[in-house]
């Protein structure tokens, strides 16, 4: 009763085109982000902004970035977490080397390094597929980390390649309270996820998904392979980047390259996964579940108290959070994502399903 | 009017409950404790001796002058992130919130140094974490506390002379330094090559990669090299392998030196005979036979508190390790309640003045029943090692035998390095360094 876009006209191009056709799709994004960035940094405590809500918010940007490549080009990569690293790296070094360098140009100078790193590594996803290419990026993963250690060059040689973020100022504004914090990383993060929601409905976001489910006939129809896989490393590394910039300036402060390793990709793309291949929305809900669920096992544990000694408990969580991962995987195959989709289709016919 | 009554009777309840908290007031500490993963060897000791600790002085002593001492546990998993979200959760609690922090990981005393000086609660790394943060001018509430990765490869170095029969027999020395190819197992390189400058001896550095199960051509290079002395900066299932690897070639197990951590049970037994021989550097050692120990093992062990599930490694080297972490967060606790009021809990900040102005010595380690059992600490606002000392410890197949008395590091060469090194986070963090000569 609802949710039901009968009646919603369309009368010109601009309104065909935007981002959400349907009317209660708008409000509830309105409403969602009026939540997100008026009402939760009055109430939420410095411990739900730092622990809970910035990792979230930066590891669904990751998701973003990994879910252009893999869930809407169809190219399996690994190397997300390195990618992430060489945007920490890349903004680091441009704060550090150009005098007056504004901030956000960093971040996007950042993306635009991690997207050129992503293109090299991109090349040889021309020749390979499926698994294969997924061990190429592999190489990707341990070789940027690798050359961050390798080179003191990247952390300005300190004696142990590690780096501490500068002081987050715009326009004389210094971004220092968790609240500020946030508030940036959500502004970041809501453009460039509009950004993607758009591209991948426009023209290249038709090609990648061209490409994903028939490369043969994606070429026949006229979409030049190269340029098109290039352009989904390109785009998905700049956004892998950003978050990794964002993880260093507005979450953690000091990063070390051994921070970016495999299980962060796997943890990345696991998001991806479980919340859902090829949807931008997706990407929100797994980096949430992963994210939250661990601390959320790990609070409830602490609830049960006494009961279990901290080092079964310790591994219990894991293996609760293991399970739990099977256990959706096996029900929603297509991820939380799709959850939401069942939900839409359901509220539509709500009050009267037939 | 009946229930005006009741409520007047809640509030006098709610009245004598608040009254007893102030009474009996605790001591809150957040320990972010890994207990799964590959380092949960080191995380399942070191924080099951600490927490066994605390438990002592609740029992014996009821407390640090009364206040009892209460914690929570938050699985880190080693994990960075993990980290900062317990450090976050665990911030507000107890009545004074966290009194300080103890990462037990080097990535995750990285992550928090920013927050904690922010939050005002200090950060103890014992023998891990940011080397140059031993400058307190620059780095107030972070501790690097007994001895740092430079001191303690001064030391190394110092202990290598007195065998070879003096520091001038150094020259023309050959070593070979095998290392953990992270920002852990890098730090130390300049330093030695700073001191093979000095010395006259010939440093080569040899990375293994993580985590270093696989170290065939690391020990062939080795074996071409012909070194003197073999310096291992392992970490985890990289120790045993390199001694295998060592047994294998040939190289004599009594002229290889690890770091602290690679000189615990959990990285020798593994290796069987191969390990026998081998010398490892520690700030604390192994062994039950000490009045703390067995004070533990009457007051916590034998009521059945005790926190390690494998009762058998009481007394070894990482659970030694973690009630030297809990003897240094006592003693400063009992500093800062000397300044700020006896029998009252104290905030981080009275905390970190008291970690600050902490001084153990040797009458005091005896009263404590350590004497031996770790080195002498005396802290200032410049200096947040406070020691610098090692003992060198022998493994003889069955256990660490201690073959060496507190070895000083080489502080002049180390200090200049870290203030150096610190003038530097400084300048990038725009930072104006604390005047020492104004803390009282």
């Amino acid at each position: 009763m609802l949710y039901r876009e009968a009646g919603q006209f369309k009368a010109s191009y601009r309104e065909d085109q935007q981002i959400f056709p349907i009317r209660q799709d708008r409000i509830a994004i309105a409403l969602i982000l009026a939540f997100f960035y008026l009402v939760v940094p009055y109430f939420a405590t410095q411990y739900w902004l730092q622990g809970i809500l910035i990792p979230t918010l930066i590891f669904a940007l990751a998701a973003i970035g990994l879910n252009i490549l893999t869930g809407y080009a169809g190219q399996l990569s690994l190397g997300s977490a390195a990618f992430m690293a060489v945007g920490a790296f890349a903004a680091y070094n441009f704060v550090l080397r150009v005098p007056g360098m504004p901030i956000l140009a960093a971040f996007i100078l950042a993306g635009l390094c991690a997207a050129a790193v992503g293109m090299v590594f991109g090349l040889p996803s021309l020749r390979i597929k499926g698994f294969y290419l997924a061990v190429a990026t592999l190489a990707a993963q341990f070789f940027i980390v690798w050359a961050l250690t390798k080179f003191p060059w990247f952390s300005n040689n300190s004696s142990s390649g590690v780096i501490t973020a500068q002081k987050v100022e715009i326009f004389g504004y210094a971004f220092e309270s968790p609240e500020a914090k946030y508030l940036l990383t959500l502004a970041v993060v809501t453009v460039l996820a509009l950004l993607a929601k758009n591209m991948v409905r426009s023209s290249i976001g038709r090609s990648w998904m061209a490409i994903r489910d028939m490369d043969v006939a994606a070429e026949v129809i006229g979409i030049r392979p190269m340029h098109t896989k290039l352009m989904a490393f390109a785009v998905s590394s700049f956004y892998c980047g950003v978050a990794g910039a964002l993880y260093a300036y507005t979450y953690l402060g000091t990063v070390e390259p051994e921070g970016f390793n495999l299980d962060l990709s796997f943890k990345i793309l696991f998001m991806v996964i479980i919340g859902g291949v090829g949807s931008i929305m997706g990407s929100f809900l797994g980096a949430a579940f992963i994210v939250l669920l661990p601390i959320f096992l790990n609070v409830a544990m602490h609830a049960l108290g006494g009961l279990v000694p901290q080092g079964i408990s310790s591994n219990l969580e894991l293996i609760v959070f293991g399970g739990l991962i099977i256990f959706f995987l096996i029900v929603e195959p297509h991820g939380l994502a799709r959850l939401w989709q069942i939900g839409k289709e359901k509220l539509r016919l709500w009050p009267f399903p037939h | 009017m009946k229930m005006k009554k009741s409520a007047l009777i809640g509030f006098a309840i709610a009245a004598a409950l608040g009254a007893s908290a102030v009474q009996a007031a605790d001591q809150y500490i957040g320990l972010p404790s890994y207990r799964v993963g590959p380092y949960a060897a080191g995380g399942t000791g070191i924080f099951g001796g600490m927490i066994d600790y605390f438990q002592l002085v609740n029992e014996r002593d009821g407390g640090v002058n009364g206040v009892k001492l209460t914690w929570d546990e938050c699985e880190t998993e080693y994990n960075n992130a993990r980290g900062v979200e317990c450090y976050e959760r665990m911030k507000k609690g107890g009545p004074t919130g966290n009194t300080v922090f103890h990462p037990l990981s080097t990535g995750i005393t990285y992550s928090v140094i920013d927050k904690a000086t922010a939050d005002k609660i200090p950060v103890i790394s014992l023998g891990y974490g940011r080397t140059d943060a031993s400058d307190g001018r620059v780095f107030p509430y972070v501790f690097p506390l007994l001895t740092n990765y430079w001191s303690q490869n001064t030391a190394k170095i110092k202990f290598i002379g007195s065998k070879e029969g003096g520091m001038d027999k150094l020259k023309g020395k050959k070593i070979v330094n095998i290392y953990h190819d992270s920002a852990y197992g890098k730090e130390t390189i300049p330093v030695l090559d700073a001191q093979a400058k000095m010395y006259g001896f010939t440093v080569k550095h040899v990375p293994v990669a993580h985590p270093g199960n696989e170290q065939q051509s690391q020990w062939l290079q080795v074996r071409q090299e012909k070194p003197d002395w073999v310096i291992l900066r392992g970490w985890g299932v990289m120790n045993p392998t390199a001694l295998k690897a060592a047994a294998k070639i040939g190289f004599p197990r009594e002229k290889i030196v690890g770091v602290w951590w690679s000189g615990a049970e959990e990285d020798t037994i593994p290796a069987g005979a191969a390990a026998k021989g081998y010398i490892s550097a520690g700030f604390n050692v192994a062994g039950t036979n000490y009045p703390v120990i067995k004070d533990i093992q009457k007051f916590v062990v034998a009521k059945g508190k005790t926190n390690m599930e494998d009762k058998s490694r009481i007394g070894s080297v990482y659970y030694n390790r973690g009630v030297v972490h809990g003897i240094i967060t006592v003693e400063a606790i009992r500093k800062a309640q000397e300044k700020y009021g006896k029998g009252k809990s104290i905030t981080g900040e009275q905390m970190r003045w008291g970690i600050e102005n902490l001084k153990i010595d040797n009458a005091m380690l005896k009263k404590l029943g350590a004497e031996g059992f770790m080195p002498e600490l005396k802290m200032s606002c410049l200096d947040h090692e406070g020691s610098g000392k090692v003992k060198f410890q022998q493994w003889d197949g069955k256990q660490w035998k201690v073959i060496t008395d507190w070895i000083d590091a080489d502080q002049k060469l180390v200090r200049g390095m870290i203030e150096e090194s610190a003038a530097k986070y400084a300048k990038e963090k725009g930072i104006t360094p604390r005047d020492c000569s104004k803390e009282s």
